[in-house]
């Protein structure tokens, strides 16, 4: 199986790391051909802006938006932010995959980053998440027909929606793979 | 071991959030949105670029917090600012500003020519300069999460910023051939802390990213910084002095994502106005260098 990690900013690395140690042949996309050859796409942690300007410089917008239509596709923190259909503080553009508002930076600056340990999630089993929160968003609304998979505070931070799944932490920073496994199997089903 | 603890990796997953992006200079709210809107992925506030405190000379001091105040309430993307070498209490001020990152840095005078600030104790995360692999290390046993070169700031020169990526990535490559028995030895030579030695041995790399800064001017400038092996850059006096700050701003974010691309950078490289002018490194005398400062 194929998955892309859009390579224009951020943590691509680490989403590769993440994903081969789930079993994934790793693509990066920096091109739309490359949208192509992969059956689903992550979207790295980053800033939103910045991979923003870099889409529209290089026309990356519509294929993506495409692409969203037809195949699986994973944000983490900036990439639930591009993959919402609505953005807060400030308003932006996005690519309107999953039927949410998020807001941008909401618990603050740097210092309110932190680690928080998950539980009574829906991944299943007993074991808890690790989800490292970095200058994270917040989901303020989630459209019908999203499954809330883990909430923090309240929140839902880990939300799957049709083909695609976001969260507002970044899992390729922790030691395993289980959200991106997570991923590779809305892939499969997808394919299948 | 420092690096694992949660405090720290919050202090990391910032730095890995600015990988693969272009960290820009600016001194007013002006400035941060040409920066932001051309695709930094964070700003660096300064009350004067690093060309601009060369030629004026006198005292660099930590900015103004009004300036960068002003900033932060500019723009969206994290900011960073600069505190000199060793004034912790700069940094504590900082700190209580809340912005996102603090540079101990090279370009500012320093506070203590003995002791660099130790980081540890703050929740802001720090970057710091270095020329080599020894201070690098150094800088991280204080509590830096992120380490940049120093090259030499506001010259527009990249040729300090090369010596002193490829003397680390060099240096970094020779301790992953050395046996566990020479470890010790290498750690004296370094006069760097014997566990983060071992954690190179393993891992061939830092264990906090490592960007460039210091000299880069141009879109090539960028990718060759990026192909030598910094994980993002830092663009100071290149952008804001130079003829045409916009395009050469979008220019370098465009390279800087395409690196290994020739034919993407000759694009991002046309159409381009006049670089900053730059300066000849020996021609700067030896007490006007910034890259001696701290060690």
């Amino acid at each position: 199986m194929n998955v892309g990690v859009l390579a224009l900013q951020g943590d691509f690395e680490a989403h590769a790391g993440a994903l081969q140690r789930a079993g994934a042949r790793v693509i990066e996309v920096r091109h739309a051909s490359e949208l192509d050859v992969i059956d689903g796409l992550v979207i790295p942690g980053g800033e939103s802006t910045s991979m923003l300007r870099l889409m529209e410089y290089y026309g990356l917008v519509e294929p993506l938006r495409r692409f969203g239509a037809r195949q699986p596709v994973f944000g983490t923190c900036a990439g639930a932010i591009l993959m919402a259909t609505e953005v807060l503080n400030p308003p932006q553009a996005s690519l309107g995959l999953v039927d949410m508002a998020v807001q941008r930076n909401a618990y603050g600056r740097q210092l309110d980053s932190r680690v928080a340990r998950l539980s009574g999630h829906a991944l299943g089993g007993d074991e808890e998440i690790e989800a490292v929160f970095i200058r994270a968003p917040i989901i303020r609304r989630l459209g019908e027909g999203a499954v809330v998979l883990a909430t923090y505070e309240g929140n839902p931070v880990l939300v799957e929606s049709g083909l695609h799944l976001a969260a507002t932490f970044h899992p390729e920073l922790s030691a395993g793979s289980r959200i991106h496994r997570r991923f590779l199997e809305k892939i499969e089903s997808c394919a299948g | 071991m420092q690096y694992l603890d949660d405090a720290f990796r919050v202090k990391v997953g910032l730095a890995e959030m600015l990988k693969g992006g272009v960290i820009m200079d600016v001194t007013d709210a002006k400035q941060a949105v040409i920066a932001e809107q051309a695709g930094a992925c964070a700003v660096m506030a300064l009350e004067r670029v690093p060309a601009d405190i060369r030629k004026e000379g006198g005292v660099a001091r930590m900015a103004a917090i009004s300036k960068i105040k002003e900033i932060m309430a500019s723009t969206s993307i994290p900011v960073m600012a600069k505190v000199r070498i060793g004034h912790f209490a700069e940094a504590r001020v900082l700190e209580a500003l809340k912005v996102d990152y603090i540079d101990e840095s090279e370009v500012l005078t320093p506070a203590d020519e003995e002791h660099h600030v130790w980081k540890r104790d703050f929740k802001v995360p720090f970057v710091c300069g270095c020329r080599n692999l020894g201070e690098a290390l150094r800088r991280i046993a204080e509590g830096a999460a992120m380490i940049r070169t120093k090259g030499e700031a506001g010259s527009g020169n990249i040729v300090e910023a090369v010596r002193h990526m490829r003397t680390i990535v060099k240096e970094m490559k020779q301790i992953t051939v050395l046996g566990q028995d020479e470890l010790v030895a290498e750690s004296k030579r370094l006069q760097a802390p014997l566990e983060l030695v071992e954690y190179v041995h393993e891992h061939g790399k830092l264990p906090v990213p490592n960007f460039s800064a210091g000299g880069i001017a141009t879109p090539a400038d960028a990718a060759l910084a990026r192909l030598l092996g910094a994980e993002a850059i830092f663009v100071g006096s290149g952008i804001f002095k130079s003829s045409d700050p916009e395009t050469r701003a979008k220019a370098i974010v465009k390279a800087n994502t395409h690196y290994n691309d020739p034919k993407a950078v000759l694009e991002a490289s046309e159409e381009l106005g006049d670089a900053m002018p730059g300066l000849d490194i020996r021609q700067i005398p030896e007490a006007d260098l910034m890259q001696t400062r701290g060690w």
